[in-house]
């Protein structure tokens, strides 16, 4: 995933390796329901992508399987949560987030119950497999459709405090995570609160403000930058909806430019998220997404992608230094 | 171990008083006629279908259901959902007849800022899920009825389709997963009035012999006169099969009970002028008035 110099450059930052965002759903999944027995996993067909084998065979009343059935699955879930039960329904986010977008709209979201919607293998993860599994429209889709939290956890701590938070959310919830190892990039004693972004550098010369896996790259290029005498601030903006407004237009007012990453469409994620706040308020700053474009997307795993799209920190540095009007490395 | 604990529903008490078919009869005239006027003032609604799933309504508000005004937040109650969510008129009227909100409001279905939409929403009262989009109520009681039978509890999980629904391929889906759990606490009623908007539903795409399908999916099946009331609770109230979900096929008629309406896929979502409501509120008269002199 990462260049050597990267991984050189997180060693000096002293960043551990954690385990997949997924693995840390999995095990925090089977923590709260060994608690709860109103705590259920409802998969379709995905337990094994969803790491869920350990939790079937130990609370085996708390995992539904629906076949490979992704509308039945949401509305399913729906109706659990609506009696009662705290539901995760787990699948592939390409599939849980456009085969299934209307249950999720009438059934979670305008039914208003709280089922916990919990896209695996988010983004560009599945790579190679192509763009059927992947899953780039998630966030513009579900960016649109009223009463729905949706968190993208960018390390294992975020994610355990995102699924933690969502257990006992009074509303739908949507979380959205890979499957490659994550770094963990949190002190300990960092403080999650839905809606709030977490800084992770404090700086004024520009602002990377990245949600999920594209963390991660922003905290390296800041990182990076600070070598040639820049003082970047990172946001990890793990709720993009509802969006920290507050975080990110005093991003746009303090720093001289700013770069929103995701691994996303440039189309309506977090970026345009964030473009639009800033221009509504007035804020003028040089502004750019490093995310997917819209195209064809090109094949090769999660680590070629994000490479060939400039969603490394070599990348995402060089583009803060041009925005500065500085010449950086062509990349 | 946390995780609740859900009551008996069986001591709710069902209508307090009993009602006999030909009190059920009466209300239902009555509750055309309301439905009628109310479609009417708005000036939208779904005429047809509203009047051929109303007495199924009639039946399960006023002699079947474990629920009320005053139980409807109690987990323990007995849930109906409407897939059909457009037929919504009927529910309504049913509902404010058993006292969920006052009748008065009728008056502002589909007015601006009215809580009652043009389809189902739990801010009406005694409404538990928002629907409207077809394919969607199956599998929502799907998931209701197993939650039920997680927490060992007692209520039972109704759903109402349409015949045009069912080429929503989620039903299937909701079909399966409710036999492969064996859910004999659901039961779908299906309001075969055979029409949908387009026309009839063999000719827009044919999904006959229902009957056989849903066997085939492993669910008990029962077909019924859909506008008689004995006949109605007796395939609602009997005993289940062990293990296996219900789908009660009810023959209906839609636009019952309004000649110039019945069997005609136009009323759909026709909206009566001035001089049909009158025909139609007089033809309703005059059924009540036949039926009071047997």
């Amino acid at each position: 995933m990462h260049s050597s110099a990267a991984k050189a450059l997180a060693e000096k930052l002293g960043l551990k390796l954690g385990r997949t965002n997924l693995d840390e759903f999995a095990s925090i999944l089977m923590e709260l329901a060994k608690a709860d027995r109103d705590v259920l996993a409802v998969t379709s067909d995905s337990r094994g992508s969803g790491k869920l084998g350990p939790f079937g065979q130990a609370l085996p009343k708390q995992l539904v399987e629906v076949g490979i059935a992704e509308q039945n699955l949401v509305g399913i879930a729906a109706g659990l949560a609506a009696a009662g039960k705290k539901v995760f329904a787990v699948s592939p986010a390409c599939f849980l987030t456009a085969r299934s977008l209307e249950q999720i709209k009438n059934d979670a979201c305008y039914s208003d119950v709280p089922a916990k919607l919990i896209g695996i293998s988010a983004g560009v993860s599945y790579g190679a497999l192509g763009s059927t599994h992947h899953s780039l429209h998630d966030l513009a889709a579900l960016r649109a459709i009223h009463n729905l939290t949706i968190l993208v956890p960018a390390d294992n701590f975020e994610t355990r405090e995102a699924i933690r938070a969502a257990a006992n959310a009074t509303h739908p919830v949507y979380i959205r995570f890979g499957k490659a190892p994550m770094y963990d990039l949190h002190p300990a004693g960092t403080k999650f609160e839905i809606g709030k972004a977490i800084t992770l550098r404090q700086g004024n010369d520009a602002a990377f403000i990245a949600t999920g896996e594209a963390v991660v790259h922003c905290l390296l290029a800041a990182a990076h930058l600070e070598e040639r005498g820049l003082n970047c601030r990172v946001l990890s903006v793990h709720t993009v909806k509802p969006l920290d407004t507050e975080a990110v237009l005093r991003a746009g007012r303090e720093c001289r430019a700013v770069v929103a990453a995701e691994e996303h469409s440039v189309h309506g994620g977090l970026g345009e998220a964030c473009a639009a706040l800033l221009m509504q308020a007035g804020v003028s700053v040089p502004f750019r997404i490093a995310a997917i474009p819209d195209e064809d997307t090109v094949t090769g795993s999660q680590a070629d992608i994000f490479r060939h799209y400039g969603l490394t920190m070599e990348a995402l540095a060089a583009r803060v230094l041009r925005l500065l009007g500085q010449t950086g490395p062509k990349v | 171990v946390k995780g609740k604990r859900i009551e008996t529903a069986t001591t709710f008490p069902l209508n307090s008083i009993f009602m006999t078919d030909y009190d059920l009869a009466l209300k239902s005239i009555h509750l055309r006629k309301r439905l009628l006027e109310a479609i009417f003032h708005a000036g939208a609604g779904h005429t047809g279908g509203s009047l051929s799933c109303l007495d199924i309504l009639n039946v399960l508000y006023n002699r079947l259901l474990r629920v009320s005004p005053e139980t409807f937040s109690n987990p323990g109650r007995d849930r109906y959902v409407q897939s059909k969510g457009h037929s919504v008129e009927a529910l309504y009227v049913v509902l404010a007849d058993r006292g969920f909100f006052p009748e008065s409001e009728m008056e502002t279905l589909c007015h601006y800022k009215s809580p009652l939409v043009g389809h189902p929403t739990r801010k009406v009262p005694g409404i538990e899920m928002n629907t409207g989009a077809l394919g969607h109520g199956l599998p929502i009681c799907v998931g209701m009825a197993l939650a039920g039978k997680l927490d060992d509890a007692s209520y039972r999980v109704f759903t109402l389709l349409g015949d045009g629904e069912l080429a929503e391929g989620s039903n299937w889906e909701a079909a399966m997963a409710a036999a492969h759990y064996e859910l004999d606490n659901l039961t779908a009623i299906l309001d075969h009035n055979t029409l949908q908007i387009s026309g009839r539903t063999r000719d827009v795409c044919s999904n006959e012999p229902l009957d056989e399908k849903f066997r085939a999916f492993g669910w008990a099946v029962r077909t019924v006169k859909g506008h008689d009331f004995a006949a109605l609770t007796d395939a609602l109230t009997s005993t289940p099969e062990p293990g296996k979900p219900v789908c009660v096929i009810a023959n209906t008629v839609k636009g019952k009970g309004v000649s110039f309406m019945e069997d005609v896929a136009k009323w759909h979502h026709g909206v009566p002028s001035d001089a049909e409501l009158k025909q139609a509120l007089e033809e309703l008269d005059a059924a009540k008035a036949k039926l009071s002199s047997v």
